[in-house]
């Protein structure tokens, strides 16, 4: 039997891999300002983690590869793709999803604009959009510049058109509600939108100097933001 | 995906401890190596999570460059002030690479150390090299369209799908390292290697060692900088061709300039004969187009991504254009 142990588990060994199953870690997940407790697969990513052990379904599994931004979430207040993060490493970090961005006093500027615009089509892609574009904006205010933006040198970021496709370039819609998103974007920027409901779930806040987004132009134009 | 153990590194000591058991992989960003565990490609029995380690922040060194721990993500550094300052190149580098979101989870370390994006690679019913080495190269006789065209070998055409990393190549930068037995470092074009007979090894990283700092010497004319990606869309792809060039011009004579190219090769690829080529040379198109020829002389294209040798010559030509603009 001596050369058999080679291929074939003991009984022992398979005793404790059935009792064990796949390696876990207890972790405490703080989702939307609630501390949720989980044994977690470590494989398991926080898209699934979110969606199946959390039962918050509006983070969405587009490509599950990082290549389309339907998971996009907030950690910490920054947007991240929740397909590529593992549940496991996102213990200590606060994650928001956009069931957690309306407040008592109703929608959050970025939902509301998104609304106003009609800015879907079928939504799937729009959670991830919306939590992208609250990341984003957070991103202008602390004067981070763009692949659109021509002198990276210069401090002071103005979102117009190009810049905000550039910038929401991470986020797909096949249905190619760009021309409506573009426009919402822009309107949460300018509005009432620099108050932040992502912000007052964040343990820590992002470090996002204030600074001013000015808008530009906006001329009509229908290119997509993955031309 | 296969299980794996998983643990939470207390300080890079008990990384490179954890590090030193083979099978172990550290986990920084993890927006490569969480999407090549979804894909079989890599299998590690341990993840090392090192994204809580403060290996410190962007500081100024005396001689005008940066120190860059390794643990800072991609849109912290493209943000930095210092950075788009004095070299503009790596804060466009950065800003044309992946998207917001990736580019907010992808640390400094990690991204000197993504995988190629080849798609032979990535897929593993399909043989490849790099991944399953003796097994052969099915990119070479086929889909090429985004391969090497420099330094390739017979056994693999796989090119870096970096930006930064492009842009660090063309400033000489030192990435320092830790192992067990203590702090080392390379200058990145001796970090990086080309594909030879073993495709499996990207960098000469030792095994078990953990990238710690990138370390960028400082370059007075980085300031006259830029980098050019050509690619498919025009936002959040890999690029097929990228410049990254500095330039320094007085009286109508090239003093000194830097370059490296992306997409091109298994490393990103510093263009010494152009380089060489130019020091000293007047600023014409004549000597820019003749510094391009020199560097890409050498390139063995395949029939799908010949395309890449004209298109490198014009990022080049162009590129160097754009920097000495007002001198010419």
């Amino acid at each position: 039997m001596e050369h058999a142990v080679d291929v074939l588990p003991t009984t022992d060994e398979s005793a404790a891999t059935a009792s064990a199953g796949p390696p876990t870690t207890r972790v405490t997940l703080d989702v939307n300002g609630s501390e949720h407790p989980l044994d977690i697969d470590n494989r398991m990513s926080l898209l699934d983690a979110l969606r199946e052990k959390l039962a918050l379904t509006g983070s969405k599994k587009g490509c599950d590869h990082g290549q389309c931004g339907a998971c996009t979430v907030l950690i910490d207040g920054r947007r991240a793709n929740s397909c590529l993060t593992l549940a496991v490493s996102a213990e200590g970090s606060a994650i928001t999803t956009v069931e957690g961005l309306a407040d008592d006093e109703g929608l959050h500027p970025v939902q509301q604009a998104f609304l106003d615009r009609d800015a879907y089509q079928c939504g799937y892609c729009t959670p991830g959009q919306i939590c992208s574009a609250i990341g984003m904006l957070r991103e202008a205010r602390a004067g981070w510049p763009s692949h659109a933006t021509h002198d990276v040198a210069l401090d002071g970021v103005v979102l117009d058109d190009d810049e905000v496709r550039e910038r929401m370039s991470g986020n797909l819609c096949r249905c190619g509600a760009y021309v409506n998103i573009v426009p919402a974007v822009l309107d949460a920027a300018e509005g009432s939108a620099m108050r932040d409901a992502a912000d007052s779930h964040a343990a820590h806040a992002p470090d996002v100097p204030d600074a001013s987004v000015t808008r530009g132009t906006t001329a009509p134009d229908t290119t997509a933001a993955t031309r | 995906m296969k299980t794996f153990e998983y643990e939470r590194a207390t300080s890079v000591r008990s990384a490179l401890t954890s590090l030193g058991t083979p099978g172990t992989k550290p986990l920084a960003g993890g927006t490569n190596l969480v999407d090549l565990l979804k894909l079989g490609v890599e299998r590690p029995d341990l993840l090392v999570d090192i994204n809580r380690l403060d290996f410190g922040g962007i500081e100024p060194t005396d001689d005008g460059g940066l120190l860059i721990g390794a643990g800072v993500r991609n849109s912290d550094l493209a943000a930095d002030l210092l950075v788009r300052t004095r070299f503009p190149l790596l804060a466009k580098a950065l800003l044309s690479a992946a998207s917001g979101q990736l580019r907010n989870m992808a640390s400094t370390g990690g991204n000197l150390l993504q995988r190629t994006r080849c798609t032979y690679f990535m897929d593993t019913t399909k043989p490849c090299n790099k991944r399953d080495p003796g097994s052969g190269c099915p990119a070479i006789p086929g889909a090429s369209r985004e391969l090497g065209i420099l330094g390739v070998s017979n056994d693999c055409i796989a090119t870096h799908p970096g930006d930064m990393a492009v842009a660090l190549t063309a400033l000489g930068a030192i990435i320092h390292v830790d192992t067990l037995d203590g702090p080392t470092s390379f200058e990145i074009g001796e970090f990086y290697r080309l594909p030879g007979a073993d495709p499996t090894r990207d960098t000469n990283l030792p095994a078990g060692a953990l990238i710690t700092a990138v370390e960028i010497p400082g370059l007075p004319f980085g300031a006259v900088s830029t980098y050019r990606k050509a690619r498919d869309r025009a936002s959040y792809a890999f690029g097929l061709v990228t410049v990254a060039a500095a330039l320094d011009v007085e009286d109508g004579i090239v003093r000194d300039v830097r370059i490296a190219l992306g997409g091109v090769s298994h490393k990103p690829w510093r263009a010494s004969i152009a380089e060489e080529s130019l020091r000293g040379k007047l600023v014409t198109a004549r000597s820019f187009e003749a510094a391009a020829d020199a560097e890409l002389a050498a390139a063995t294209p395949t029939e799908q991504n010949a395309f890449k040798v004209a298109l490198a010559k014009r990022m080049l030509v162009g590129t160097l254009h754009e920097l000495a603009g007002g001198h010419e």
